[in-house]
């Protein structure tokens, strides 16, 4: 009971001191606001399909049941101009491409957050998996890895998503898995390192010498010490894996065109912004939205990830 | 640190074995059809019959087993040959080449400010701690640091080309482009600017100049930040010193205590942190060049990856591992170099 208590007041000091700073409180204000907005993107922006006069029809299958449209996918809308549309009352962000911009900033949000949760989780255990074999088994498994590990590092990050997405073709999932394969050594690393460090601590001696299995050491007393680093690292990791599977996309390599990602939404507007001249500035907005959609979630992942390191992890300050 | 050096070097050939084979059995994915469009020219491909090309398969060996196949490509590229640019019009060694200096070009003038201000900012916001200066100033790096390249990039030309018309995007103008071609214009650094200003050319450096203002600027934006935040909690936690103390107490002029005694102790972390951004620069001139339609390299292994041109992609990859791994050596030298405290073996 007592026992229970005490790590209670403990979470809240830690919470109390996380939230005494003003940085950290707008991190998760905008984090959290990120989320309400995912969550609630079918009622903010509600996925319809346009006729061609661009009027909002509803279209049923042989069944008579609605079929209902992909809302990853941004509406078409024929009453859209191509041409970049400053914003109105009925497309405040405005529009480009017969395109509303922000039902695409608005489903946006959950692309970024699927893109960059899914790839974090995946490289991180990835990494953790590699990492803690390498460290803990040391020797030649752990040269072996630990060179693979280098040659990986060796090949800049963006260039070697590109590689790869092109490879296996333009898509979403084909960005994921891109970064995913190219995003495993910073993880592997540094929880190396920590096992190393751990690994030499009475509690691990004293849980060989009883002859407890590895694994179970691993699993019980050698992750739960090291893995808090590599958390954080993963947290401040999610902004720059947003950035570059955006910059895939304005690349033309990442999500096809008309899906509701902010990068490929910026790449539509390079041919408007370098095309023409003179008037370009008239379309602020098509960059603006989008470029400030991912500049907040990145700037709350940043934060956030900054939060947590000041709290839990003093050092690395 | 001889032995430290040569066993380094001795791992630079097997890391860059290790990168070559890692992309080029990526690229064994798309199969023979789509391998074979790298060495076709596009316009008759579609037009071929599929005993047609099976030949062709046959000729450029991409039905031979995947070991020999690399075999023959390393023993090309061990001679100096790395297959035919499509995108770069030339031999990928060639190609590679003629576009370094211009991503050198970029990555050096944005390094004098990014060192510069991200330095002079980072001990300004150290020595101010806590107040608002730095609270300012690390605001304005965490903003920076959020700030994905090309969104930077877009605004940038935007402003300063759209609106203000001062920084255009290309590399140099039409007339300055003639200019640098002609015979009359002597290449001695291959750096566009200084060759001007060696060529006497005032008007052409200028062109230069009003290029690569814009990414120049993107660039140092994104940078300051990360250099800036090394710089600050280096400074700090040199100031916290006894030593620094001890400066104090014996009445050292405060200017001299942080100027002296203290930042050039704080500048042993940032070396590493600029010599990684140097790399850093180097490699991630991608969509920079891509935005503000530079040449470069950068902007060749963007070109060469979107149209699965191979041979380009496979060069463009070794060049940049080649460059991160000797920049990491001159990383750890120059670390012994400046702290003799560190021993490297």
């Amino acid at each position: 009971m007592s026992e229970g208590k005490k790590a209670n007041t403990e979470f809240i000091r830690t919470m109390r001191k996380m939230f005494r700073n003003p940085s950290a409180i707008l991190g998760f204000a905008l984090l959290i606001f990120f989320i309400i907005v995912a969550i609630f993107a079918p009622l903010i922006a509600e996925p319809t399909f346009f006729d061609e006069n661009g009027n909002p029809v509803v279209y049923y299958d042989e069944n008579g049941k609605v079929i209902k449209p992909n809302p990853y996918q941004i509406p078409y809308n024929d009453k859209i101009p191509s041409q970049p549309d400053r914003p109105s009352p009925d497309h405040p962000f405005g529009t480009i491409e017969k395109r509303d911009i922000f039902y695409g900033v608005v489903w946006g949000t959950r692309t970024a957050f699927f893109i960059g949760l899914t790839v974090t989780i995946i490289s991180t255990l990835v990494g953790i998996l590699i990492g803690s074999i390498s460290g803990y088994y040391g020797g030649w498994i752990d040269e072996v890895l630990m060179r693979i590990t280098d040659v990986f590092m060796s090949i800049p990050f963006l260039l070697a998503a590109m590689v790869l997405t092109t490879i296996l073709g333009n898509g979403i999932d084909k960005v994921m898995i891109a970064m995913t394969v190219f995003g495993w050594m910073g993880a592997a690393r540094l929880i190396r390192a920590n096992i190393l460090q751990v690994k030499e601590e009475q509690y691990i001696l004293a849980s060989k010498a009883l002859g407890i299995k590895d694994y179970f050491i691993i699993m019980r007393h050698v992750l739960p010490n090291t893995i808090f680093p590599v958390l954080i690292q993963a947290s401040m990791r999610m902004g720059s894996l947003v950035i570059t599977a955006a910059g895939l996309s304005y690349l033309g390599l990442g999500a096809p065109l008309g899906y509701a990602d902010w990068g490929s939404m910026l790449n539509y507007t390079r041919n408007w912004i370098l095309g023409a001249s003179g008037s370009t500035f008239s379309y602020w907005y098509a960059v603006f939205y989008p470029g400030m959609a991912m500049v907040l979630f990145v700037l709350a992942w940043n934060l956030v990830g900054d939060a947590l390191r000041d709290v839990f992890d003093p050092r690395l300050k | 640190m001889t032995t430290f050096i040569v066993r380094r070097l001795l791992l630079l050939p097997l890391i860059v074995l290790g990168v070559s084979l890692i992309i080029f059995s990526l690229f064994q994915i798309l199969g023979p059809d789509k391998l074979l469009a790298a060495y076709v020219n596009p316009n008759v491909f579609d037009k071929l019959s599929q005993a047609d090309l099976e030949v062709l398969k046959e000729k450029y060996g991409l039905t031979k087993p995947f070991a020999e196949r690399y075999g023959i490509w390393l023993w090309n590229a061990l001679k100096g040959d790395l297959g035919w640019s499509q995108v770069g019009k030339d031999d990928v060694l060639t190609a590679i080449l003629s576009r370094f200096p211009y991503t050198l070009e970029l990555a050096l003038y944005a390094l004098i400010p990014v060192v510069g201000v991200g330095i002079w900012l980072g001990v300004a916001a150290a020595v101010h701690r806590d107040k608002f200066l730095d609270q300012f100033i690390r605001i304005f790096a965490i903003v920076g640091w959020s700030f994905p390249d090309f969104v930077f990039g877009l605004l940038i030309l935007m402003v300063f080309y759209s609106v203000l018309g001062w920084f255009p995007p290309g590399t140099l103008s039409q007339w300055a482009e003639e200019v640098v071609k002609s015979g009359s214009f002597h290449k001695i650094t291959h750096l566009v600017s200084i060759d001007a200003l060696l060529n006497g050319r005032l008007d052409v450096f200028w062109d230069a100049l009003r290029h690569i203002i814009g990414p120049v600027i993107t660039l140092s934006f994104l940078w300051w930040a990360y250099l800036l935040r090394i710089t600050r909690s280096s400074m700090l936690e040199v100031l916290s010193k006894e030593y620094v103390r001890t400066a104090r107490a014996k009445g050292v002029p405060e200017h001299d205590v942080i100027h002296k005694h203290a930042q050039r102790n704080a500048m042993i972390p940032v070396v590493t942190v600029a010599g990684n951004m140097v790399i850093g620069l180097l490699s991630g001139t991608v969509i920079i060049e891509v935005i503000f339609n530079r040449i470069g390299i950068g902007r060749l292994a963007a070109d060469a990856a979107v149209q699965l041109d191979y041979a380009t992609v496979l060069g463009t990859t070794l060049f940049y591992s080649i460059i991160l791994v000797l920049g990491n050596l001159i990383i750890d030298i120059l670390y012994a170099v400046f702290d003799p405290r560190v021993r490297l073996g």
